[in-house]
């Protein structure tokens, strides 16, 4: 399964690095989002692919061996939750971005200045 | 310590100097030259020690891990240059107290001629490579201060500035040379590499070593074709120019070949490099100075000639040619310290210094032409003056030189020819030609003026006529400093008849040849230089400067084009370039391939991520673009889920939710996509883009196949219930192990939020 996730993760980078080369503001703001869930799913392989052992405990003598690592996971939540803050406030300034400048593509913008 | 302290009070001379004009008045040139004349005494008290064969040295800690110290290294060369650099020096000082008092700001210019003195003080007695280079560079600076001393003329300026950058980059050449030369040795002490020359000679560094100190020395010296800076220089006032740019910087470059001669010299790279610049930059000199009619550019154009003698005389490196650049160094250092300083004097006497406009000056300044006569004299090479001594010398070590090469005979007997000429035309044409109208009646200059001069022409005369008792002491360790194993040879004014004597008659007679027929010879010289020479050098060396600027200007604008996307496309270009040439040269990686193990609805889930992320690439709708992002979204809950990461999902499906519902408002507001890029750019974009995924793809299988130290988190799932009494371990971490970054994480979010709300409301009123 680490082979078809890796091709994943390779086509998030790509799409995200693509988006990121755009004119288009919006598009870099796409693009920005696709290289959160790229790195997050990066880490996420990173910690191995366990499947139905949640890194839970059920008592003090629950045997923590072949539970799926909880570090990632916690590094991972983090990192979801600031992306979803950064992306709405990114969202939000190429709202005012565009009600300011009248255009969405940098290159116009860089010609007005 | 005296030689540390006496550097130190010098510069602290010369910082108060500016300030304390104003209450020394006029007085200042004398009072300010009483410490340079203490140091001078104090040099000349060390001679009997010197010539025992001792060698003074301190050392000041400065970062002794590096082998860089503050430290002195004072031998009979040393103490010679030392000699020059002071005693002139104090003579400067006095000259240019009178000299500059119809300017403005002359405390400043004093202070500047001390800070000078300081640094050149500093280089001649240095004992450490960066030490020098460090006073090195101060004789730099300082000298650019002092050439465009009169900033308010534009050609002032661009001669300083032209100074600057030829000696600056010479400079920066040098630092290179040091540090290459340091390298074998291990340490930057001058004693510990003049002690073992074999170390670098017999490393591959020796080259490049070489390359770079001579060009280091070649700039400051003014050797072709570097040769232009120095009669440029002359539109700073007369002192500087008896000062820097004859008698003691421009000598700079000479000391440090003589200094290093020992370590880098004696090979056939040394002597070749330095006998073909140095002949050239003597022969040169003296051709172009011929055409000159003002006073201090033929003064300066005769200097470069006489810099390219001492290369010259050190690259041949007999011990005839070791004895006559030591002499040839003082001789010259003597007269032309004295005819520049007259320069000054005529000028400021008859406001001129152009040879067209003078003559007869004989009537109004008896004494100051004698002296002045007498400097040519010497300069002409003629008996008794010292400089018979330093022409013979050079025309012993030129007979003999034992690669005989017949050219330099040749070329250093027109170059004498054209020295006696000059003098002659210099003496007769100034003070007994045909007298023009002058604008004032000149007069005899005054006691500061002409004290220098006189001084320095008396010690010329003394010398000259008692070499064995006078001369000798004062140069034979400076010889065997440069030059172990040769000795000084005892001078004579007399050496009988012999073929060294018959050149120096021929020269002379050649030379008032010459002078006699100068009116059919100059133009036809002139008409030579307009053709080949004149200014050519000065304004190639603009030309590259501008060049230089254009260059930079287009490589600004080319980096710094101002396109976010480029500046992230050169990152993305070059980083991911370097990783595939790391994977590329790693050894035989090993990737994870393992094709079992792939549930069939998990392939189905990773396919719809992989089709949803093309379609939000490649639509031309906003709508399917959001769709699939959504999708990627809910599909990577998915493998969340089927992976253990069950917190992860919760969190995953509420933010994706969010996520989406945030854009379709935001993208209700914006413009329909439009086709910004054409073809070409795209294909280019989605060639970096697959540059990049494709290395995270092997990033990731090679990534499965090592095994990794003991996991971290091993800790939190022991901890997790005895320590903080909680079962779900991601969440432990969260609330608990690392609270700290989730309270970072609340504050990220608020802050957002705040800007959010600011910039929503932000133009409603």
């Amino acid at each position: 399964m680490l082979f078809l996730l890796a091709i994943l993760i390779g086509v998030l980078y790509g799409a995200a690095v693509y988006l990121l080369l755009r004119r288009n503001i919006f598009k870099l703001i796409l693009g920005l989002i696709f290289l959160g869930h790229a790195t997050n799913m990066l880490l996420f392989v990173a910690g191995g692919l366990t499947s139905g052992r949640p890194a839970f405990l059920r008592g003090l003598q629950d045997e923590a061996i072949g539970m799926s690592d909880p570090l990632p996971q916690a590094l991972i939540l983090t990192a979801i939750v600031i992306g979803l803050g950064v992306t709405a406030f990114a969202l939000t300034l190429v709202y005012r971005f565009y009600k300011v400048t009248k255009t969405v593509d940098f290159d116009e913008l860089s010609e007005n200045e | 310590m005296t030689t540390g302290l006496f550097l130190i009070v010098l510069l602290g001379v010369s910082a108060v100097a500016p300030f304390l004009r104003k209450y020394l008045k006029n007085q200042a040139g004398w009072i300010y030259a009483i410490w340079p004349f203490v140091g001078f005494l104090y040099y000349l008290s060390l001679l009997p020690v010197i010539n025992d064969g001792v060698v003074i040295t301190e050392t000041f800690s400065w970062l002794p891990a590096l082998g860089i110290d503050f430290s002195f290294y004072v031998d009979g060369f040393s103490v010679l240059f030392s000699l020059l650099v002071l005693g002139i020096g104090a003579f400067i000082l006095v000259y240019a107290g009178y000299y500059m008092r119809p300017y403005p700001m002359k405390g400043r210019f004093l202070g500047y001629l001390l800070l000078f003195m300081t640094a050149m003080q500093g280089i001649v007695v240095s004992g450490n490579l960066i030490t020098m280079f460090v006073f090195w560079e101060l004789t730099s600076v300082s000298s650019y201060l002092l050439i465009g001393y009169y900033h308010e003329k534009p050609e002032a300026r661009a001669s300083a500035l032209q100074a600057l950058l030829i000696t600056g980059f010479g400079g920066l050449a040098l630092l290179g040379g040091f540090v290459l030369l340091a390298i074998p040795y291990g340490t930057y002490e001058l004693s510990y590499i003049l002690a073992s020359p074999e170390i670098i000679q017999n490393s591959n560094l020796y080259l490049p070593a070489f390359i770079l100190v001579a060009i280091g020395a070649f700039t400051k010296s003014a050797q072709f074709p570097f040769h232009f800076w120095l009669p440029g220089a002359m539109t700073a006032p007369s002192p500087v120019s008896a000062y820097l740019h004859s008698a003691t910087m421009v000598k700079a470059g000479v000391f440090l070949l003589a200094r290093l001669n020992p370590v880098l010299g004696g090979t056939e790279l040394w002597s070749y490099t330095l006998t073909i610049v140095g002949v050239t930059t003597m022969f040169t000199g003296a051709w172009l100075s011929t055409t000159q009619v003002d006073l201090k550019r033929i003064l300066a154009y005769t200097t470069v000639s006489a810099l390219g003698t001492l290369v010259l005389l050190i690259g041949t490196g007999t011990e005839y040619a070791i004895n006559a650049a030591i002499i040839f160094l003082l001789v010259h250092a003597l007269y032309k310290g004295t005819l520049f300083m007259m320069a000054g004097n005529i000028e400021k006497k008859t406001g001129t210094r152009d040879l067209t406009q003078l003559g007869g000056l004989y009537k109004y300044m008896p004494f100051a032409a004698i002296i002045m006569s007498l400097a040519l004299v010497s300069m002409a090479g003629v008996p008794p003056m010292l400089g018979f001594l330093g022409k013979e010398l050079i025309y012993e070590a030129s007979v003999a030189a034992p690669k005989a090469y017949g050219f330099i005979l040749i070329l250093g007997f027109l170059t004498n020819v054209i020295l006696v000429f000059l003098s002659l035309r210099l003496a007769i044409g100034i003070f007994w030609g045909k007298e023009p109208s002058y604008s004032k009646t000149p007069a005899e200059p005054g006691l500061a003026l002409i004290l220098g001069p006189f001084l320095l022409v008396l010690a010329s005369f003394v010398l000259g006529l008692f070499p064995a008792a006078m001369a000798n002491p004062l140069t034979s360790k400076a010889i065997t400093a440069i030059s172990p194993g040769m000795d000084a040879i005892v001078l004579k004014l007399w050496h009988g008849f012999n073929l060294v004597l018959g050149l120096s008659v021929l020269t002379l007679i050649s030379g008032y040849l010459v002078f006699r027929y100068q009116d059919k010879i100059l133009p036809g010289i002139d008409n030579v230089n307009i053709k080949y020479f004149r200014r050519e050098f000065t304004r190639l060396f603009f030309q590259m400067i501008d060049g230089f600027l254009t260059f930079t200007k287009l490589k600004t604008k080319t980096l710094q084009h101002g396109y976010h996307r480029f500046y992230l496309m050169t990152l993305f270009v070059i980083a991911s370039i370097l990783v595939w040439v790391m994977i590329w040269r790693a050894d035989p990686i090993m990737l994870e391939l393992n094709f079992s193990d792939m549930p069939l609805n998990l392939i189905a889930v990773v396919v719809l991520i992989i089709a949803a992320t093309l379609s939000s690439v490649i639509s031309n709708s906003r709508v399917v673009a959001l769709i699939s992002m959504g999708v990627i979204g809910f599909g990577i809950t998915i493998i969340f889920i089927a992976y253990s990461g069950v917190d992860l999902a919760i969190t995953m499906i509420m933010v994706e939710t969010l996520m989406v519902i945030l854009a379709m408002a935001v993208v209700y507001h914006l413009p329909r996509y439009q086709n910004f890029s054409g073809t070409g750019a795209r294909m280019r974009d989605a060639l970096v883009a697959t540059l990049v995924g494709a290395f995270f793809m092997v990033l990731v299988l090679q990534a499965g196949t090592s095994s990794l130290e003991t996991p971290i988190s091993d800790y939190f799932k022991e901890a997790s219930y005895s320590l903080a009494y909680g079962r779900n371990i991601v969440n432990v971490i969260l609330v608990d192990f690392r609270a700290l970054d989730t309270l970072g994480e609340i504050t990220v979010i608020s802050i957002a939020a705040l800007g959010i709300f600011a910039m929503i409301k932000l133009g409603k009123k």
